[in-house]
C-alpha cells in the first residue's frame, strides 16, 4: 500500500493553483466487516479457509446443532457459532457468528508474548503470527480476550486467522470475504466499513424493528479489525464468547511493562548491596585476629 | 545436638550417613556430611538452569542472550520447567535432611531483631545462642521453601494453561515473577557471605568441614554442643595463644 503512495503526484509543471491531490493519506486501516442479521450460516467462509491456507477437512462433530466442531482449534481457524437463545418475551432465536481472530488494534497476544517477533501487527492493522520466533509458551492465549490463539502439542506452536494476510498483501480480499453468498461479509477501509454498518444499523433498528441492534467494535482493546452488526449490541455475550468489554490481564500490560524492569532492579539492588558492605564494613573475620591497632570511623565496637 | 547428624535423627551408621567421606583434621569440626553436599550443589546446579532459563523468558530485551545457551527459545522454554522441578527435587530433599536444623525458636527471633548488628560487625562474634544455622540462614531456608511451593502450583499453571484458564495463568505469572526475583536477591546475599563475606565457610559445602575457630565465631551454641567447651572461653584461649606468639603480653 505504501508502495504506491510514492507515486502519488507532488508537483506538476505549468499547472495553475494547488496540486489536486496532494498531501492526501490513504487510510491503510483495514476492516472486515461481519452483518449477522444476513448470515445463513452456510459455512463456505469455513471452507474457503481450510482451503486457501491448506488444511485438512475435518470430520464434523454433531452436537444438536448446526456447528462444525466445538470450537476452532490450531487448524481451524474460522468457526459459525450457532447459538440458540431464547428470551424473556418468549421470542427464540438462532444467532449464527462467524468467529475468528479479532485483529485487535491493542492486541492481548502481542502484549502477552515474551518472544520476539513472535507476534506483529502490521499497520494495516493485521495481527500475524510468526512460528519460527514462537516459543510455544501460550501466554498469547491468556493475553486474547476472544480465545483465539490455539496450540499445536506436536509442533509447540500457536495458530490462528491470519485474516489472509497473504492476500490482502497481494491487493486481495481474504478467502473468506470471496466466497460468502449472501455479502454479510464485506472487507475494506475501517472508515468505510464502520460507516456501511453505521447505515445497517439504523436500518435495522428503523424497518426491522430491531432497537438494540448496534454495532461491535470494543474500545476497550482500542476496537478491532473485525467489526460486527449484531441484532442486539447490547448483550454480545448470546453471541458465544463475544465479550462486552473484552479485557487484557493486567499482568500482561502493568506488570510485564513496569513491574518487570523495576522488580529486576530492586533485585540487582542486593548485588550491589553485597559489594557495598564489603568495601565498607569488611569481612566478618573468623576469631581471633592478630590485636587491633587501631579502628577508623564507624560506630563504636565491641572489637576484641 | 551433638552432631549435625545426629541432631537430624540420624546416626552416623545410618546409609545415607555413610555416602562418601568427609576427612576432619585436628583444629576442624564435622559440618556438612557427602549426602548434604551432594545436595546442595545438585539443586545449585538447577537453580542456576532454572534461572538463567527463566531470566531469558522474563526480559528476552535484555537477556536475550541467555536463550541460545540452551538451543533458542523455544528449546529454552521446553527445558525450563524441567530444571525448576529438578531444583525443586534436590531442594525437597534437602528441606527433609535440614527440617529439624530449620525450627525457630526465640533466640532466632532475637537474632533478627539485632540484625543491623550483624551486618555492621557491632561483635566480634556471633551471641552465645547462635547454634547450627542462624536465624538469616533459618529465614532464607523456609523463604525458598515457601518458594518453591510458588514454583511448582503456578508453573504447572503455566505448564498445562488448557487446563487452568487465561486467569489463572496471568495471576500466576506475576507470582512466579516475584519468586524468582526474592531468589535472585537472595543467592548474592547467599554466595556473598559464603564466600568472600565470612572467610572460611565455603569450606564446609566443598569438603564438608569447618574451623573450630569458624565454629565459636559464627555459631557458638553449635561449638558448644559438638565439643562441650564454651566459646567464649575457647575465644580468650586461642587469642592468648595468638598474643603469645605475636609477642604481645596480654590484653
Ligand atoms: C517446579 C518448578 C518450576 C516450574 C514447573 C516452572 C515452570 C515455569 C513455566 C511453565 C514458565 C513459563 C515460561 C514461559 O514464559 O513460557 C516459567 C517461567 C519462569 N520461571 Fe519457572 N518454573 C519452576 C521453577 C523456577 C525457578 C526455580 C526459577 C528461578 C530461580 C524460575 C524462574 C522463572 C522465570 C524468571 C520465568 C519467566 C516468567 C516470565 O515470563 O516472566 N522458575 N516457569
Ligand atoms: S483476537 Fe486474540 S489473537 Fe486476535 S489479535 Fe486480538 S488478542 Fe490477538
Ligand atoms: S506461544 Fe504465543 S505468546 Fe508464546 S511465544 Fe508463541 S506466539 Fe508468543
Amino acid at each position: 500500500m505504501s508502495d504506491r503512495k510514492t507515486l502519488q503526484v507532488q508537483r506538476i509543471s505549468g499547472h495553475p493553483g494547488p496540486v489536486p491531490g496532494e498531501g492526501t493519506q490513504r487510510q491503510e486501516k483495514l476492516c472486515k466487516l461481519i452483518d449477522t442479521t444476513t448470515c445463513i450460516g452456510c459455512k463456505a467462509c469455513e471452507v474457503a479457509c481450510v482451503e486457501w491456507n491448506d488444511m485438512p477437512f475435518q470430520p464434523t462433530m454433531f452436537d444438536n446443532t448446526y456447528q462444525t466442531m466445538p470450537d476452532t482449534s490450531w487448524n481451524y481457524w474460522n468457526l459459525i457459532k450457532f447459538n440458540e437463545v431464547s428470551s424473556d418475551d418468549g421470542s427464540f432465536q438462532w444467532l449464527m457468528r462467524k468467529h475468528q481472530c479479532m485483529h485487535c488494534a491493542d492486541p492481548g497476544c502481542l502484549a502477552a508474548c515474551p518472544a520476539d517477533g513472535a507476534i506483529v501487527q502490521y499497520s494495516n492493522g493485521i495481527v500475524d503470527f510468526e512460528e519460527a520466533s514462537c516459543i510455544g509458551c501460550q501466554f498469547c492465549v491468556s493475553g486474547c480476550p476472544f480465545n483465539v490463539p490455539k496450540f499445536n502439542p506436536s509442533t509447540k506452536k500457536v495458530y490462528k486467522c491470519t485474516l489472509c494476510s497473504d492476500r490482502v498483501g497481494q491487493g486481495l480480499e481474504p478467502a473468506c470475504i470471496k466466497s460468502c453468498p449472501t455479502g454479510c461479509l464485506h472487507f475494506g477501509t475501517k472508515d468505510d466499513m464502520l460507516q456501511l454498518a453505521n447505515k445497517r444499523v439504523v436500518q435495522l433498528q428503523q424497518h426491522a424493528g430491531l432497537k438494540d441492534a448496534g454495532v461491535y467494535d470494543p474500545q476497550t482493546i482500542g476496537g478491532t479489525s473485525v467489526v460486527y452488526i449484531l441484532h442486539d449490541a447490547t448483550n454480545p455475550e448470546k453471541y458465544g464468547g463475544l465479550p462486552k468489554n473484552p479485557r487484557i490481564p493486567l499482568s500482561f500490560t502493568l506488570w510485564k511493562s513496569w513491574f518487570k524492569p523495576i522488580g529486576l532492579i530492586a533485585s540487582m539492588m542486593a548485588f550491589a548491596g553485597v559489594i557495598l558492605h564489603y568495601v565498607t564494613e569488611g569481612p566478618r573475620r573468623v576469631q581471633p585476629q592478630p590485636p587491633v591497632r587501631e579502628i577508623d570511623g564507624g560506630e563504636a565496637r565491641k572489637e576484641n | 545436638m551433638a552432631t549435625p547428624a545426629k541432631s537430624i535423627g540420624r546416626g552416623p551408621d545410618h546409609f545415607i550417613n555413610r555416602i562418601g567421606l568427609t576427612v576432619v583434621y585436628v583444629g576442624e569440626l564435622l559440618r556438612h556430611r557427602a549426602y548434604t553436599r551432594f545436595l546442595h550443589w545438585a539443586y545449585g546446579i538447577f537453580f542456576f538452569l532454572a534461572l538463567i532459563s527463566g531470566f531469558g523468558i522474563y526480559m528476552p530485551w535484555i537477556f536475550r542472550w541467555f536463550t541460545p545457551l540452551f538451543g533458542g527459545g523455544a528449546m529454552t522454554r521446553m527445558l525450563h520447567p524441567w530444571f525448576g522441578l529438578g531444583f525443586v527435587f534436590f531442594f525437597g530433599l534437602q528441606a527433609l535432611n535440614w527440617l529439624t536444623l530449620m525450627a525457630w525458636g526465640p533466640g532466632d527471633t532475637r537474632w533478627m531483631k539485632r540484625l543491623k548488628d550483624y551486618v555492621t560487625h557491632r561483635d566480634s562474634i556471633e551471641p552465645p545462642d547462635v547454634g547450627f544455622f542462624n536465624a538469616g540462614q533459618k529465614a532464607q531456608f523456609w523463604e525458598i521453601v515457601g518458594g518453591c511451593i510458588a514454583y511448582v502450583t503456578t508453573g504447572v499453571i503455566m505448564w498445562f494453561p488448557e487446563i487452568f484458564g487465561r486467569w489463572l495463568v496471568a495471576v500466576s505469572y506475576v507470582i512466579h515473577d516475584i519468586s524468582a526475583l526474592i531468589m535472585l536477591a537472595g543467592i548474592f546475599i547467599h554466595i556473598y557471605l559464603s564466600t568472600i563475606g565470612e572467610p572460611g565457610t565455603m569450606q564446609a559445602m566443598t569438603r564438608g568441614t569447618v574451623s573450630e575457630a569458624w565454629a565459636w565465631t559464627h555459631h557458638p551454641a553449635w561449638y558448644k554442643d559438638v565439643t562441650g567447651r564454651d566459646p567464649q572461653q575457647a575465644l580468650e584461649e586461642a587469642r592468648r595463644k595468638l598474643n603469645e606468639t605475636a609477642g604481645v603480653s596480654g590484653k
